[in-house]
């Protein structure tokens, strides 16, 4: 499969946005344990720190540190309304590449496994640019994208392999139950399948570069590439 | 949504966000509810500095919300000698913490976009002639 240019945005509501909302609570239940990085990141922060959590999901990371406050944000609305448990944070449903936030404001920024989810090289690289463009001077953005070096994985991938892949989410259906009043049916296995753009080694750094940040920190956890990065002096 | 949060968000259009009537979005037909919640003096004291108090007295106002003083209070005033919360604190947490817009609008003063506020969460998507 190559890169889905043609529209970008249609593209991503059919084999991203749509497959989110439909599997969300499924989706929520596997998703419960942060990632060390990540954190270490949002612990390490001064009490009173104003940050974001740009594609929240279902706001694990909303649970990490009380003393900080997170605007989070994700494209689901069913995502969002389950990631709205965690105070004192504050949760809506928002577009990365349209984020409603004050320019040059907040002293961090995360966004965890979303940013592959864009499907052109130019989109992705604008999302960075647009999770930047919100921090303070000195503001720092934690950047997590899916590697394609994911040789101790069961997926298989590694490198120079196929970048744009299509990765299935199986949602298990219930067996029957038998029950006096006729028990419940059996449901099938449900599975979707969603778009994702594999880094490879540098690829995340090159972008976050384009994007007009300049990379603090960046290194390889558990199948992904991630980056702290600033926003650079040229603009504003 | 909290009240907090306000100082936190602006249009999503591009073509507002260098517009300063953009910030901040204007509650309109809003529910409020008042939530519970736990309060935490470290936060607030910190979040303090970071908080556009003439922001705040704006929504409040256009809320109905009785009228906040003229300046933000003190840290200083927010704990007594024994170390609990004064009123001073317990009053500026249930304002920024515990009201909430939970149905409702926040309209962009620049373009005069409306968002939707649903059960407590704001809707920023745009249709894409308006990204
Ligand atoms: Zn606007």
């Amino acid at each position: 499969m190559s890169e889905p240019v043609a529209n970008g945005e249609a593209y991503e509501e059919e084999h991203v946005h749509e497959v989110y909302e439909q599997i969300a609570s499924h989706f929520s239940s596997t998703r419960y344990k942060p990632w060390p990085i990540i954190e270490r990141f949002l612990q390490g922060l001064a009490p009173g720190s104003v940050g974001l959590d740009v594609g929240c999901g279902n706001g694990k990371y909303l649970a990490v540190n009380r003393d900080i406050f997170i605007v989070a944000s994700d494209r689901s609305p069913n995502l969002a309304t389950i990631a709205t448990t965690h105070p004192p944070h504050s949760v809506c449903v928002a577009d990365i590449l349209s984020l409603p936030h004050p320019a040059h404001t907040f002293d961090f920024a995360i966004s965890i496994a979303v940013i592959h989810h864009l499907s052109t090289a130019t989109r992705r690289t604008a999302a960075i640019a647009s999770l930047l463009a919100p921090l303070r001077r000195g503001g720092r953005a934690l950047i997590y994208v899916w590697a394609l070096e994911q040789e101790g994985s069961r997926r298989g991938w590694s490198e120079g392999m196929e970048q744009d892949v299509m990765v299935p989410w199986v949602m298990r259906g219930k067996k029957a139950k038998k029950g006096k009043g006729g028990g419940e049916e059996a449901q099938e296995d449900r599975t979707f399948h969603r778009y994702y753009h594999l880094y490879r080694r540098g690829e995340l750094e090159e972008s976050v570069r384009e994007a007009g940040g300049v990379v603090v920190e960046a290194g390889y956890e558990k199948d992904n590439w991630w980056a702290i990065v600033e926003r650079g002096e040229g603009e504003g | 949504m909290k009240l907090l949060t306000l100082n936190f968000l602006t249009c999503a259009r591009k073509t507002c966000k260098t517009n300063p009537a953009a910030f901040p979005l204007h509650p309109r037909e809003a529910e409020l509810e008042q939530i519970e919640a736990e309060i935490n003096p470290l936060l607030i004291q910190n979040l303090l500095p970071r908080i556009n108090w003439e922001v705040l007295k704006t929504i409040s106002q256009e809320l109905g919300l009785p009228s906040l003083p003229e300046s933000a209070p003190d840290s200083e005033d927010f704990m007594t000698e024994e170390g609990e919360p004064t009123q001073t604190l317990k009053d500026l947490h249930t304002l920024l913490m515990e009201m909430n817009v939970q149905n409702g609008k926040l309209v962009c003063g620049s373009c005069e976009h409306e968002y939707a506020i649903k059960e407590g969460i704001a809707n920023f998507l745009l249709p894409s002639h308006m990204v």
